[in-house]
C-alpha cells in the first residue's frame, strides 16, 4: 500500500490585469492538478474582473532566498546611492524619465 | 403576506420560464453549498456558478415578464424579475424536475451540473440566433458562462470517477439516481413546436443528439456508461413537480411574502 497524500498541493497564483502588463503574484490556493489549479485561480482571484490571464506554479517549485541570508544579501546595498542613476544631468527635452 | 401572482401562460412565456426556472432552481440548490463545499476554493467556484445562474435567471425572467404582459390585458406594468421569482405558486414554476432534487453529495452535484449545464449550454448556443433580439443578446452573454460551468463539472466528474473507490462509488450512485430524470430534458410538445415556428428558440428534442455526444465524450474519459433510458417521465416543465420544490420555495419565498418588496 502506498501512502496517499490527502492534502492537495499548494499553488502560487499570478494574474495579468490587462494585455501588456506583467503577471503579478496575488495569492495561493490548494488544487489537485494543474487544470484544477487554473480553474480555481480563475474562480478565486478573477471574479471581479481582475484579470485576463492567469499563471499557476506549484509552490514547491519556487526557489526562495533564505530569510537568514537577508543581512548578507540585501543590507550591503543600503549605502550605495551611486548605483541609482540619479547623477546625470538630463536634457530638458527628455523631461520625465 | 403577499398573494401569489397569476400569469397569462402563452407558449412563449412557458418556453422562457422552462429555461429561466431551471436556472433559478438549480442556482438556488447550488447556493446551498455555500460554506459546505469540500474545500474553500471549490466553495467559491460552486457559488460562482450559482450566481451566474441567478444572473441568467434575472435577465430571462425580466424578458418573460415583458412578453407575458403583452398578452395579459392588464393595465398595470409587467411583472418584474422579483415578482416572477418569488410570488408564483409552485404549479406555475416550469423548471426541469432534475434541478429541484435535493442537493445530494458532491458527486451528485457535479453530475447534475454536467447534465444540466450541457443542456443549458446547448440552449444558449442556439438561442443566440433567436428571433427575439433581447433573448439573443442574453444568450450571447450566458453562453460564455455556460461553457465554463460545463467544463468545470466535466473535469470534476472525470476526477471523481477516476479517483478513489469511494469517489467512484458515489459517482455511480449519483448516475443511477439522476438518470431517470433525463428523458424530460428532451421531451417534445406544442410549446416547443411554437418556439421553433416563431424562431424563438430550439425544441428540446432537437438538442438530444448534441447533448448525448458531449456527455458521451466526458463519460468515456471517466470510464462511465450511461444507464438505459427509464420508462419514468418527470413533469416539472409541465408544472407538476416532485415533493422537493414546495419545501424549497417556502424557504425561498418567505422573505418577499412577509416583507413585500423588501430590499437591502
Amino acid at each position: 500500500m502506498s501512502e496517499v497524500n490527502l492534502e492537495w498541493p499548494l499553488w502560487e497564483v499570478f494574474v495579468r490585469t490587462k494585455a501588456g502588463l506583467d503577471h503579478k503574484h496575488c495569492g495561493s490556493l490548494h488544487a489537485a492538478d494543474p487544470k484544477m489549479a487554473i480553474q480555481l485561480a480563475r474562480d478565486v482571484y478573477t471574479r471581479r474582473q481582475e484579470g485576463c490571464s492567469v499563471w499557476v506554479v506549484r509552490s514547491d517549485q519556487i526557489v526562495a532566498s533564505d530569510p537568514g541570508d537577508k543581512a548578507m544579501y540585501f543590507d550591503p546595498m543600503e549605502d550605495k546611492v551611486y548605483r541609482h542613476p540619479s547623477f546625470y544631468k538630463l536634457p530638458s527635452e527628455v523631461d520625465h524619465m | 403576506m403577499t398573494a401569489s401572482i397569476s400569469l397569462n401562460f402563452t407558449p412563449q412565456v412557458e418556453y422562457l420560464l422552462r429555461i429561466a426556472d431551471t436556472c433559478l432552481i438549480l442556482g438556488q440548490r447550488l447556493g446551498e453549498w455555500c460554506g459546505h463545499a469540500p474545500v474553500l476554493e471549490e466553495d467559491i467556484a460552486l457559488t460562482n456558478v450559482a450566481l451566474d445562474l441567478i444572473g441568467q435567471t434575472r435577465a430571462l425572467l425580466t424578458r418573460a415578464g415583458q412578453i407575458e404582459h403583452q398578452g395579459s390585458g392588464r393595465s398595470d406594468g409587467p411583472y418584474d424579475e422579483d415578482q416572477l421569482a418569488f410570488l408564483r405558486d409552485e404549479r406555475d414554476y416550469r423548471n426541469l424536475t432534475m434541478a429541484e432534487l435535493p442537493r445530494g453529495d458532491f458527486a451528485f452535484t457535479v453530475l447534475r451540473n454536467l447534465v444540466l449545464g450541457t443542456w443549458l449550454k446547448l440552449h444558449w448556443d442556439r438561442l443566440q440566433q433567436s428571433s427575439d433580439a433581447e433573448l439573443a443578446a442574453i444568450a450571447g452573454k450566458a453562453v460564455k458562462e455556460a461553457r465554463y460551468h460545463q467544463q468545470h463539472a466535466a473535469d470534476w466528474l472525470v476526477r471523481l470517477a477516476d479517483g478513489t473507490d469511494e469517489s467512484r462509488r458515489r459517482v455511480e450512485k449519483a448516475l443511477a439516481e439522476l438518470w431517470r430524470f433525463v428523458p424530460e430534458m428532451f421531451a417534445a410538445d406544442a410549446i416547443d413546436d411554437a418556439a421553433v415556428a416563431s424562431g424563438l428558440g430550439p425544441a428540446r428534442s432537437a438538442l438530444r443528439e448534441a447533448w448525448q455526444a458531449e456527455i458521451a465524450a466526458v463519460f468515456d474519459a471517466a470510464r462511465l456508461a450511461a444507464p438505459a433510458e427509464a420508462a419514468f417521465r418527470s413533469t416539472g416543465t409541465l408544472g407538476v413537480h416532485s415533493e422537493h420544490l414546495g419545501r424549497m420555495l417556502a424557504e425561498m419565498q418567505f422573505l418577499q411574502r412577509s416583507f413585500p418588496g423588501g430590499a437591502w
